[in-house]
């Protein structure tokens, strides 16, 4: 099932604003597609995707089929103290995904 | 009350339908309304908010997209989300990012999916109630695959 890719930074600065970048691997079947007989493939996204630093929200996201697949986030997060990164997201499935990161903050 | 016929006819009707119609497209009009629904009265502002994705996009599958929001992240403008529209998908929304207290910076990127030549819309949401949006007209020359 879904595999991911997260590149978050084992140490910053406090004060510092960090990248954290996410992978995620998953077809993102965006339901509009057809298969050979003509029946339309159900969809099947991540729709929502959620990253939190040390339970303080970091980015929400809502999805819809027009994300690609493997989808790709990007963003910033601004150091404070250490502890973890939490990732979270959910498929049309239910599936529900986590992972988590430590950051050491100096 | 449905009675077996009725829903024999409606089956039959939307098989007709679906066989018919080309790939369902939003319009320009489905993207004002969602607008309406998220800005309320008034408009969104051009500024303060950028879009970036490629003039002519080669491969609709996978279109880059950052979108720099030129506000704080913390404070009474501090930025509270964007939400991004294609007028030609299937579907007019793309997706919709709500920035949290960690956040370091208003920018977000990700990669997106685009059915054909069209205009992106993005807006930002600030925490003062303000709304501003920035628009880009692409070309792409192989669309995102719906066969």
């Amino acid at each position: 099932m879904a595999r991911a890719l997260l590149n978050v930074p084992k140490t910053v600065k406090r004060g510092q604003v960090f990248e954290v970048k996410v992978l995620i691997s998953h077809p993102m079947e965006s339901g509009q597609r057809r298969d050979e007989r003509g029946a339309i493939i159900p969809r099947d996204i991540i729709n929502r995707f959620v990253c939190t630093y040390n339970g303080d929200l970091v980015l929400e996201a809502d999805l819809f089929p027009a994300v690609s697949a493997n989808p790709f986030f990007a963003f910033h997060v601004l150091a404070a103290e250490s502890g973890t990164i939490d990732f979270a997201w959910r498929d049309d499935q239910g599936a529900q995904h986590s992972e988590s990161r430590p950051i050491v903050v100096e | 009350m449905i009675t077996r016929r009725r829903l024999l006819t409606l089956s039959v009707g939307a098989a007709a339908f679906a066989a018919l119609a080309p790939a369902a497209r939003a319009t320009p009009a489905e993207v004002q309304a969602l607008l309406r629904s998220l800005v309320g009265e008034g408009k969104p502002r051009p500024g303060r908010i950028k879009l970036d994705l490629p003039l002519l996009v080669e491969n609709g599958n996978a279109v880059a997209m950052t979108i720099t929001v030129d506000a704080p992240v913390s404070g009474p403008d501090r930025v509270e989300s964007v939400h991004v529209f294609a007028e030609a998908n299937p579907l007019p929304n793309v997706a919709a990012f709500h920035f949290g207290p960690a956040t370091g910076r208003a920018v977000v990127s990700t990669r997106i999916r685009l059915a054909t030549s069209q205009t992106v819309i993005a807006v930002a949401k600030l925490a003062d109630g303000s709304f501003w949006s920035d628009e880009i007209e692409l070309l792409v020359t192989l669309a995102a695959c719906l066969e």
